[in-house]
């Protein structure tokens, strides 16, 4: 009884929808205020989510309509159980255990291979040059995430995520040492997510939608549903790794000082993703190689000496 | 991937297009091998409607052949037929005249910029620069009475004056715009993925720009210095001052530069036209029937070099009227400048002729392909009704219902 309602209530489906549609909607008025536009009402997302399971789904003639069909869901299945590991407010998370990390960080590359693949066996143009390009950013983005994420694990010597927590919440003062982590992380979030300047693989004024060129009704809702819950579990993710404060409240309190941080990063998405351009493939991943994952790497360095300074 | 050959349909319908067009491509990985270009999708057929009918109809007709660059058709049709006539338009007329378009110029480069920023993914670009372009919309809605298609022109000068009181009102306007245009110079020269996007994209010799006949910002970003405002003087250009914007770039950054400067100018302009302006009548009285002859007006369109041809054979009605929209000598260009370059630079190099499709459309009959066949209205309906049958699909019975189509089997 208590797993289903983990799985499907809290903190599985139904709350990380709530909350990555909320999401949806805090980017998107936010990204509007900033363009000087009015935004969209409270109710968009949840209105665009039920408008599109309304839809006819449609399948195109070519497309592989197992792989079709499937992605979707295992892309929302990946995004959800990787949420389990991830504490909120305190410092243990549902489950845990050593190496949860890793898994974690896995399971969040597994909606980027089902965009490629939902896009490749789609059998279109645009969605073929999308999805291709989907897997080329996910090569330049992936490592300096990983490295950035490995790093306070490092520090914190310990593999498990509320391990981290506990470690940080514990040294408050060494998490200001990763500020720089913290900065990389949620650029190469903005490469997870697809968002400006890195949303090359749906570049509407090229091809189109990319990878979801082809998609339609209820299997398109499931993919937005999915990205929306992307934003919040790797915003979630950020979050107790980089700050571990406030873990030690009460339930209450702690869970709104966690939702406070999970706004703080969607807030930084939405700002990057209004300020800059989008930028061309190669260009990204330049960028990635050439600044990105040196300095992750420089933080993993710091990380390491520090931890040896401290020994 | 990268030894694969992908054919890439761009368009008749695609997002980075705002008008049918298709551009055919060659894709090998991300870069594009070969690229053609086919038009013909929009064709109105307004060259052949105005044989239908007489010179101050057309001049309406010739209005609606762009939606951005209005005042720049009917004012070179204007001056077309105006040679031919031999009128000696009032002073005040010409000065109107140089102020709507200068206005024109700026809510057509204002609007560009935004879509340029849409088309490399800077969608706030777009939203500000559409939003500070109502300002202009709002001055010309109230010089004219409307936000596009004008109608200020007559055969023979302008409709309306413009008013003691509105000329506050517009300096205003000019003040908020040139501020703001400082600040897209500076979003333009400083935003690193903005330029990151747009240098070295597109490039376009200065030699490459005369040979394939490229004109306006598109060629003056190659240091073809070539402006029919400076260069053949109508309207009141003779005598203002005002600088030919040119750079050296050669490429998107290049024209958009251009374009900022070009914005700067016309401010300029604006506020020495309602300085200078004279007293005076704003028409002459022209004639119904326009004598024989026949003549080529130039104008220097947001876009570049519009060219109007008419040739009129003593009645009301022109016998040829023949329009070269800037566009269609831009087109042929960025098949030169898209060769070897990457996809995604693909909507931008477009977009930065500043396309108008719709105007520079025209039919190509294609000889020695397949055999073609014209048909009549009632043809190409029963054509369809029978396609539909062989479908399955027979809406006799509901056409006897409602009555529709009677006569028609």
């Amino acid at each position: 009884m208590t797993a289903l309602f983990n799985i499907f209530v809290f903190p599985g489906l139904l709350f990380i929808a709530a909350f990555g549609l909320a999401a949806e909607y805090i980017d998107r008025k936010f990204c509007a205020k900033l363009q000087n536009r009015v935004g969209p009402p409270w109710f968009q997302p949840v209105a665009d989510f039920i408008k599109l399971v309304a839809k006819e789904d449609i399948i195109p003639q070519h497309a592989d309509p197992t792989i079709f069909t499937l992605m979707p869901l295992i892309a929302i299945t990946a995004v959800i159980t990787s949420f389990l590991y991830i504490p909120m407010w305190g410092t243990q998370a549902l489950f845990s255990f050593s190496g949860d990390v890793v898994v974690v960080l896995y399971l969040l590359t597994i909606p980027t291979l089902t965009y490629f693949l939902g896009g490749w066996y789609s059998r279109s143009v645009f969605s073929m040059i999308g999805a291709a390009r989907s897997v080329t950013q996910l090569f330049a983005y992936e490592i300096p995430l990983f490295v950035c994420i490995l790093a306070p694990a490092m520090l914190a010597d310990t593999w498990s995520l509320s391990g981290m927590a506990e470690y940080f919440s514990v040294h408050p003062w060494f998490s200001l040492l990763n500020v720089v982590g913290f900065v990389i992380a949620v650029v190469t979030l903005l490469g997870k997510l697809e968002k400006v300047p890195f949303d090359i693989p749906e570049a509407e004024t090229e091809i189109v939608a990319g990878a979801f060129t082809e998609y339609s009704g209820r299997l398109l809702a499931l993919f937005r549903l999915a990205i929306d819950m992307e934003l919040v579990v790797g915003a979630s993710l950020i979050a107790a790794v980089f700050l571990p404060f406030g873990l030690h409240l009460n339930a209450g309190l702690g869970f709104v000082v966690y939702l406070l941080k999970v706004l703080f990063i969607i807030l930084l998405v939405s700002l990057f993703r209004t300020i800059f351009a989008r930028l061309r493939i190669d260009q990204m991943i330049s960028f990635c190689w050439k600044y990105v994952a040196p300095i992750a790497f420089l933080q993993l360095l710091a990380d390491l000496i520090i931890k040896g300074v401290q020994r | 991937m990268p030894d694969r050959n992908f054919k890439v349909s761009i368009g008749p319908q695609h997002p980075a297009l705002k008008e049918p067009e298709c551009f055919n491509l060659i894709l090998k990985g991300e870069k594009i091998a070969a690229m053609n270009v086919r038009l013909g999708y929009n064709h109105r057929g307004i060259e052949k409607a105005c044989e239908e009918r007489t010179y101050i109809q057309d001049l309406y007709l010739i209005e609606r052949i762009c939606g951005i660059c209005s005042h720049s058709h009917s004012t070179c049709f204007a001056q077309t037929v105006e040679e031919i006539a031999g009128l000696e338009v009032p002073k005040r007329a010409l000065y109107i005249r140089s102020l709507i378009a200068e206005l024109e110029r700026i809510h057509s480069h204002l609007l560009w910029l935004g879509v340029a920023g849409h088309e490399i993914g800077f969608d706030t670009l777009l939203m500000y620069t559409w939003r500070d372009r109502e300002a202009v919309m709002d001055i010309l809605a109230l010089l004219t009475g409307n936000r596009v298609n004008y109608g200020i022109n007559t055969i023979g000068g302008v409709r309306r004056d413009v008013t003691t009181d509105q000329i506050p009102q517009i300096l205003a306007a000019i003040d908020t715009l040139e501020e703001r245009t400082k600040y897209y110079v500076q979003v333009g020269t400083e935003e690193i993925t903005l330029r990151e996007r747009l240098s070295g994209v597109g490039v376009l010799s200065k030699e490459d720009a005369i040979h394939l006949g490229a004109v306006g910002p598109t060629a003056r970003a190659s240091s073809v210095n070539r402006d029919v405002r400076h260069d053949d003087p109508y309207a009141a250009y003779g005598e203002l001052l005002f600088e030919v914007i040119t750079d050296n770039h050669n490429d998107v950054y290049g024209r958009t530069l251009v374009r900022l400067g070009e914005l700067m100018e016309s401010y300029k302009l604006v506020r020495q036209i309602l300085r200078a302006l004279p007293v005076g009548p704003i028409t002459v009285k022209a004639p119904r029937k326009i004598p024989a002859g026949e003549a080529i007006g130039r104008y220097e369109a947001p876009r570049g070099e519009d060219v109007h041809y008419v040739k009129s054979n003593g009645t009301e009605k022109p016998e040829r009227v023949k329009v070269r929209a800037p566009t269609l000598a831009n087109v042929q260009v960025v098949a030169h400048m898209l060769k070897d370059r990457f996809l995604a630079d693909m909507p931008i190099v477009i977009a930065a002729i500043d396309p108008c499709f719709s105007c520079t459309d025209r039919t190509i009959s294609i000889t020695g392909g397949d055999k073609r066949s014209n048909m009549e209205w009632s043809q190409l309906r029963t054509y369809g009704i029978d396609w539909y049958r062989k479908q399955g699909l027979d809406f006799t019975e509901l056409n006897k219902r409602f009555k529709i189509g009677n006569g028609l089997k």
